[in-house]
């Protein structure tokens, strides 16, 4: 068993934890973060993603263990004060969820990808979610929203408005 | 004068969505209950072999270990339409795949563990993989005992001692004659290899056996009421002792239809003492456990005058239906009276068989069939067309149905089915059919123009029903009950802007729960052929009339009026052209209030319901009859681009056209077009199954199986939505959902011709395939 530290949508956690325990499960099962998905469990849909230090990783192929020290970012640390983010806003104005299991996965890698691109093209936008499977909406709408959150949260930064509920 | 409509026709935002943005929808997945166990599987790493013995004794020693279970003692026949499923083999495995052990235990990873300490033994059987090698006689019998199991009688027709499940047949005219006297003839074969449907939630149930013989099921599922009747039929409980709830659906696509990991679940549970019992597939049991779409193999022979006028048809339908039946028997039965596309033929001659193999089995999947027949049907109809030196769009132009028409069943085609030659016109206008592609900028591609049409009606049975009732609140808005489930389509935000238009009060005021109980929700038969925004639409209109007339009762009690010359507008009622008596509905929903303190009426629950009119069961022989509530029609075209260097198709362009009758919703309808094109598109360019020479699943998960991804959608897409009003459809509308993915791949097919000049016959058009055919004719020209 290890005793880990690390911080999960800002918040200061300590577990123990056993070698094979991956981060999917630390989060669902012991931190009760079920917005995360296990759509295979085997790093080849994207449901799971979630960021660690601002980047976007399959949690379930990482161990937990390998979270000490890091920051951990779910889909639940997405909406601030229950105000949907900026990117959660687009994503139902372009009708971006169906069934909305991958949506939370999804959003992850779309908030890992204008953390580090405030202004993607859509070449980079595909290639940000092209790990994350979705077999009802085609992908089209996850593009469209993805690119109206880019262009409203520019608009906000040029305009030296206040974010409201969104991230930068 | 018409009014107009405030929220039906309009882009309202789904209900669900802030949930499913947030993380905080609940799937079953993300079930939790105390004392939950969990449930790890021993599969059958053999297609075909009879089970000696099973030894659980270390698995049942293991700590940590609640329940071990074989097929041994589980004496049960499962089954929708027919009872040929086992909830776990015995004696017997049919696919390599199947279940064979299940074990809960107090962690996954202790069951796990338990099912490496199970020891099996088998002994090797004859197998049978080619569906058609199936149906010939002194073949292995998949189910030798085929002649005992009930089924839906009049419907289906096994054939005893042989591997077919179900035979359906069609005749009209007289083929033979017609056939042999055309000016022109055709023979073509072709094949769809079985598919996954894969929703991205894996199918997961929990089960509670609770004392007084009562139980208690989440389930990841479209069917909450027929999962009721089939695990009380099958365990012998009272109905209302069986409750089932349905959370979020992580998508269904028709795979979660029917009966799945359910009874499982229950008799797992029922084995441990009654804990609750998880039963989670993981993503390789999505594949090779449960259930596909069934391969098919099919002839079709067209024979046409030289006018290009479709004299006969006769098509030859093989299903693999893969173990088990239970589901497929029904999509054999549709491929038989939709056989022939939506065309006008005189003499036709269907045979649909649904046959065993040893494979993994089919299940209903998006499009329930047509895909598959219409891979064939929309192939052919381009060979034929060639071969008579025609337009394919025009040589279909001349075939289509038209008002007048009979269908092959015997069905008048009238304008309220809707217009496929409207559908075909407004896609070849799209694409700028008759104007070749400009050429690729690069000489080693090369690009091309396809185009195919579509049909489908919902496959249901004759007494198809659902109710709806809609509770009105304190605040004058109200809830809406159903039990047909919203795993994405979208149709729960529809049926609230339909009671928002009906009963005249803002949308945002209607609520629909995200979770469907027996319980509670009425009855719905399932959540499937596209029918739910038809027909609990058509309920909630009901059910909303019934809450205006209680409403009128009150407030004419209340204003002194006759309930007549009531006018209900804005959320409140007056009498017509005296708007200043306005009582609000909110003083009216649980009962009116005079001034005195005296009270009248009572809390306001309206009740609708739908049931499914005039279907007749087909004529065993002739397949004569009305199998359809309706048929929603439409069209593709595209345009793609082939790298004749590696086989790569790059779809340019799809547009599709569908027949919906009113779109209740445009937003959330191109979302199901969109969606349904993307998915036709796996199955047209990637998606197929891979066996080895003894029946095992090659390519059981997303690194060997290609969905699309986010990088393989069209550059350019379009939806063009008609309305021709389907009487009798809320608002005239009619389904929709199912439809963009049926003849995407014909349409790509077509299209591959147009490009290269090669006739491809077998789904999917992977790289592989179409270099290997490019590489053939460079050698032989």
């Amino acid at each position: 068993m290890h005793d880990i530290q690390f911080t999960v949508n800002g918040h200061p956690e300590h577990a123990t934890v056993a070698s094979t325990l991956t981060l999917l499960d630390l989060l669902r099962d012991r931190l009760a973060l079920t917005g995360t998905k296990e759509g295979c469990g085997i790093g080849e849909c994207g449901a799971c993603t979630v960021l660690l230090d601002g980047n976007p990783i399959a949690s379930c192929l990482m161990l937990a263990v390998e979270a000490d020290g890091h920051a951990i970012e779910t889909i639940e640390g997405e909406s601030v004060g229950g105000e949907l983010s900026v990117l959660q806003q687009a994503f139902i104005d372009e009708g971006a969820t169906q069934c909305g299991f991958c949506t939370p996965g999804m959003i992850m890698s779309a908030r890992g990808l204008l953390n580090r691109t405030p202004h993607p093209s859509r070449e980079e936008i595909v290639e940000a979610i092209a790990g994350n499977l979705c077999r009802c909406t085609g992908y089209e709408a996850i593009v469209a929203a993805i690119q109206l959150a880019a262009t409203r949260l520019s608009q906000d930064t040029d305009s030296g408005a206040t974010k409201k509920g969104g991230k930068s | 004068m018409t009014r107009e409509l405030s929220y039906v026709g309009k882009p309202v935002a789904r209900a669900d969505a802030v949930d499913k943005v947030t993380g905080s929808a609940q799937y079953t997945h993300d079930l939790c209950l105390p004392g939950m166990l969990h449930t790890a599987l021993v599969l059958s790493p053999h297609a075909s072999a009879r089970i000696i013995s099973v030894n659980t004794e270390d698995a049942e020693n293991l700590r940590g270990v609640r329940a071990v279970l074989t097929g041994k003692g589980l004496c049960y026949q499962l089954g929708l339409y027919m009872q040929d499923k086992c909830i776990l083999a015995r004696d017997v495995v049919r696919y390599q795949g199947e279940a064979v052990v299940a074990i809960a235990a107090d962690t996954l990873d202790i069951a796990k563990a338990a099912c490496q300490l199970v020891k099996v033994t088998y002994e090797a059987q004859p197998s049978v993989f080619d569906p058609r090698e199936a149906m010939e006689e002194s073949t292995h019998l998949v189910h030798p005992d085929l002649h005992t199991y009930d089924h839906m009688e009049g419907v289906f027709f096994p054939k005893a001692h042989t591997n077919i499940a179900h035979h359906q047949k069609v005749r009209k005219g007289s083929f033979d004659q017609a056939f042999e006297d055309a000016d022109v003839k055709i023979t073509e074969s072709f094949y769809n290899p079985p598919v996954q449907h894969a929703p991205m939630e894996t199918h997961a149930s929990v089960a509670q056996a609770l004392p007084g013989k009562r139980m208690e099921i989440w389930t990841s599922s479209q069917s909450p009421y027929t999962v009721r009747h089939l695990m009380s039929t099958c365990f012998g409980l009272p109905h209302a002792n069986v409750r089932v709830h349905v959370p979020y659906v992580g998508g269904g696509f028709g795979g979660k239809a029917g009966l799945g990991l359910e009874p499982l679940a229950y008799v797992l549970s029922r084995a441990a003492g009654g804990r609750p019992v998880k039963v989670a597939a993981t993503r390789e049991q999505e594949f090779n456990t449960l259930p596909s779409r069934q391969g098919l193999h099919s002839t079709i022979k067209i024979a046409a005058a030289n006018n290009g006028k479709i004299i006969a048809l006769k098509s030859t339908y093989v299903w693999d239906a893969g173990a088990y039946a239970d589901y497929g028997v029904n999509i054999g039965r549709a491929a038989g009276y939709a056989g022939a596309g939506p065309y006008s033929i005189d003499n036709c001659w269907i045979d649909s068989f649904v046959v065993y193999t040893n494979k993994i089995f089919g299940t209903a999947y998006r499009g329930f069939g047509h895909l598959e027949i219409l891979w064939g049907i929309e192939r052919a109809m381009d060979v034929m067309a060639r071969k008579l030196g025609m337009d394919p769009a025009e040589f279909r132009r001349r075939n289509l149905l038209k008002d007048g028409d009979k269908t092959i069943t015997g069905e008048a085609f009238t304008p309220g089915h809707g217009n496929p030659q409207q559908c075909l016109e407004s896609v070849a206008e799209a694409i700028e059919w008759g104007t070749p592609s400009s050429p690729s900028s690069e000489p080693y591609k090369v690009r091309g123009k396809g185009l195919a049409m579509l049909h489908k009606a919902p496959a249901m049975p004759t007494y198809t029903s659902c109710a709806v009732i809609i509770k009105l609140d304190e605040d004058g808005g109200g809830d809406i009950l159903v039990s047909g489930v919203d795993y994405g389509q979208g149709t729960y935000t529809v049926l609230r802007q339909i009671a928002a238009e009906e009963l005249r009060i803002p949308v945002e005021k209607i609520h629909i729960t995200w979770e469907c109980d027996t319980a509670f929700s009425p009855y719905d038969w399932q959540t499937v052929a596209s029918r739910f925004a038809y027909m609990g639409g058509n309920a909630v209109i009901e059910a909303a009339a019934d809450c205006l007339h209680q409403i009128r009762a009150v407030a004419a009690q209340a204003l002194d009026v006759s309930p007549d010359d009531l006018e209900c507008e804005d959320g409140s009622v007056y009498p017509k052209k005296q708007p200043d008596r306005a009582i609000a509905y909110s003083q009216l929903t649980l009962g009116y209030t005079f001034a005195n303190g005296n009270s009248i009426g009572g809390p306001i629950i309206g009740h609708g319901r739908f049931i499914a009119t005039g279907l007749t069961h087909l004529d065993p022989d002739t397949g004569q009859g009305l199998p359809a509530q309706y048929w929603t029609y439409g069209a593709h075209a595209v345009e793609i681009e082939v790298d004749t260097q590696t086989g790569e198709i790059e779809v340019l362009t799809i547009v599709t056209a569908l027949d919906a009758g009113k779109v209740l919703n445009p937003k959330l309808c191109i979302g199901q077009v969109v969606g349904g094109v993307v998915q036709g598109l796996g199955s047209a360019l990637w998606e197929g199954f891979v066996f080895d020479e003894k029946g095992r699943f090659l390519n059981a998960g997303f690194v060997d199986y290609k969905i699309p991804t986010a990088k393989d959608i069209p550059h350019h897409t379009q939806q063009i939505l008609l309305e021709n009003p389907q009487p009798g459809g809320p608002y005239g509308a009619r389904g929709v959902a199912e439809h963009p993915m049926i003849s995407v791949p014909s349409a790509i097919g077509n299209a591959l011709y147009d490009a290269l000049g090669i006739e491809f016959t077998t789904l999917p058009l992977n790289y592989e395939r179409i270099l290997t055919r490019i590489r053939e004719k460079a050698e032989t020209s």
